[in-house]
């Protein structure tokens, strides 16, 4: 892949960005990195691919170096692709004393992959990850930007069942999710 | 039962939507503020209130904000951190959920206080459902002439931006915030210079938890003595607790400080005793950073006192028997619960949320797990908890931010009250790992690597 190598978003992704960088004063639009490496992640199926981060780096005018040393930085945003349902379980104390680590065990069992590992279809990948904030309602999950609380082990397996077949990437944030001026 | 400040209208059908916040005076504190008080003079009310700060730090809000600098022709700003990622905390995402006015009314009314125009909520990017609730108060609040220019009639201009975060716990730390915030890696910045003086874009700036900035209108509205009437000595006012863990009723409490903790754990109306009415082995009292204390302890002080939930006292008796209020993350856990896997989780939550600025965090929390991991495989030696202890040890007062002690404390309160477990998994193995997790857990932790 080439360092410089660039894609366009749809024009009313590109739009919605310049927005998002208005929010900041003059000079200041780098502090629309995060927002902007969110939307152009959900417009990409999921994940960031070099061409993707040049083409924010553009946008921003700002180095494609500054683009990757931020996007390896922070756990949502993915360098590989992720199934069409990313599943995130909650992994930490709260969630740990409430039965996460079954709730994990059983997710795995069901679709036959590992923390970490995408399904041969593609369609499921699933993550551990550090406390969601989410944990007087135990052991809980998160797909995209929808939070699954208070799990059971039948919940589990009719989410499962609702996203089986889902064709759109479960991003965390749409073009309706933040307040345009 | 106490009067509610921050949760009185929880349970209001609609109260998320700005007609009915509106209808039960919400609002009225940026009233009062802007027509009939001065920015200094609702300065003085928070400082009156006695009200420390709510994200874990327990700093004296009042005096935060008279800290901040003021020179001419510089803008300042407020930015709030909702960037709640302590584990055992969820307070915060509470407040915002349910009632994301109270959060946008006072932004405004503490941004009156401070000189500024633009102010910021920096919400953790896992959040985002909470964003489009906050986005949604934030344009009514424009649309009833809440913000935009010239606030009621009143010459004072305010825009609020909410700002998503990526998933990174360091960025709860208010120099690490702005680092984001200005779409950088969230590395903490050393201070002095403390944001007071040089914030986010170099300009003066005060960094507020949620729950602090929501405190401020109840506090204007009814006078900082009035506030500071509430609660137990130093600690004034009400605190938000969420409870989790094995209890009856987990969930988000607001308690005047001074209640006992004996009864907010076994009270009904709170937490609900025990789940299963098992025994309480343990309890982590204000998030995953301070210390863990063994249930004798957390009833009761070294000196046989009661335990209060309060900054004071529960800090009583130091970390040799004591602990902290912290953000009021509140894990209990039952006879069942294992000390040691339950500190595995916190110490593999360090380690992946280390910056890796400092050597002693980035390498010691990562050492710290493997031999935690290797302790609950059942190879662990009894040197190996000495070497725990020492590497914490090393860490502590170490590093350029407060997340260095944040992952040794966890450590050195297991290792000072539940030593013999730790020995027990080194002596005992076999029968410390005839439970459900240990498969699993060296799934978890392959994967890791």
């Amino acid at each position: 892949m080439s360092e410089t190598e660039t894609i366009k978003f749809s024009a009313e992704t590109e739009a919605l960005m310049q927005n998002i960088i208005g929010r900041y004063p003059e000079g200041r639009h780098k502090s629309a990195l995060l927002p902007l490496l969110h939307i152009a992640q959900a417009d990409s199926n999921g994940w960031l691919s070099v061409p993707v981060m040049n083409r924010v780096a553009e946008i921003l005018n700002i180095k494609p170096i500054e683009v990757y040393e931020v996007a390896s930085f922070y756990s949502m945003f993915h360098l590989e692709p992720v199934g069409n349902c990313l599943i995130e379980v909650c992994r930490t104390s709260s969630c740990w004393l409430r039965g996460a680590n079954d709730i994990v065990a059983h997710i795995e069992k069901r679709l036959g992959i590992k923390d970490g590992e995408t399904s041969a279809d593609g369609k499921f990948t699933l993550r551990t990850v550090e406390c969601l904030g989410s944990c007087g309602t135990a052991p809980m999950l998160q797909i995209g930007e929808q939070y699954h609380e208070n799990l059971t082990m039948e919940k589990v397996d009719q989410l499962l069942e609702e996203n089986r077949n889902t064709t759109k990437h479960s991003t965390y944030l749409d073009h309706t999710t933040f307040r345009t001026v | 039962m106490q009067r509610k400040l921050l949760l009185e209208h929880i349970d209001v059908p609609g109260i998320q939507s700005y007609d009915v916040y509106r209808s039960k005076g919400g609002y009225a504190s940026v009233e009062k503020a802007l027509k009939t008080m001065t920015p200094d003079a609702v300065v003085e009310e928070v400082k009156k209130s006695g009200l420390r700060g709510r994200g874990g730090a327990g700093f004296p809000t009042g005096m935060k904000w008279s800290f901040l600098a003021k020179p001419e022709g510089v803008p300042r700003y407020l930015v709030c951190n909702a960037d709640e990622s302590e584990p055992g905390t969820f307070k915060d995402r509470y407040l915002m959920q349910h009632i994301p006015h109270l959060l946008i009314e006072g932004m405004i009314t503490s941004s009156f206080a401070l000189g500024a125009k633009t102010s910021y909520i920096y919400v953790r990017g896992e959040f985002f459902y909470i964003i489009r609730i906050l986005e949604k108060a934030i344009a009514e609040a424009y649309k009833n002439g809440w913000l935009g220019k010239n606030i009621q009639g009143s010459g004072f201009d305010h825009d609020i931006y909410v700002h998503p975060g990526a998933g990174a716990y360091i960025c709860g730390e208010e120099t690490a915030l702005l680092e984001s915030l200005e779409g950088k890696r969230g590395n903490p910045r050393i201070k002095p210079p403390f944001p007071a003086v040089k914030g986010l874009y170099d300009c003066p700036t005060v960094v507020n938890n949620v729950e602090t900035i929501s405190a401020v209108v109840p506090i204007v509205n009814n006078g900082g003595e009035a506030y500071a009437a509430i609660g137990i000595g130093k600690s004034t006012g009400n605190k938000l607790i969420s409870a989790s863990g094995h209890i009856k009723k987990p969930g988000v409490y607001e308690i005047e400080m001074g209640l006992t903790v004996e009864e907010f754990i076994y009270s009904d109306a709170l937490c609900g005793g025990i789940l299963n009415d098992k025994k309480l082995k343990a309890v982590v009292a204000g998030g995953s950073s301070v210390p863990i204390l063994p249930a004798e302890l957390i009833l009761k002080t070294a000196s046989g006192e009661p335990r209060l939930m309060s900054y004071e006292s529960l800090a009583d008796g130091g970390f040799a028997t004591g602990t902290m209020l912290g953000s009021g993350g509140f894990i209990v856990m039952d006879e069942s619960a294992s000390i040691v896997h339950n500190l595995y989780t916190f110490t593999r939550f360090y380690h992946h949320e280390s910056c890796g600025q400092c050597s002693p965090c980035r390498e010691g929390t990562s050492w710290m797990e493997k031999i935690l991991h290797k302790i609950l495989e059942g190879h662990g030696t009894i040197s190996d908890i000495d070497l725990l202890w020492d590497i914490q040890r090393k860490i502590e007062g170490n590093t350029i931010c407060p997340l260095g002690d944040a992952a040794a404390w966890p450590v050195a309160s297991a290792i000072r009250h539940f030593r013999p477990e730790f020995e027990a998994y080194v002596n005992n193995p076999k029968q410390q790992l005839e439970v459900s997790y240990y498969d699993h857990c060296r799934n978890l932790a392959s994967a890791e690597v």
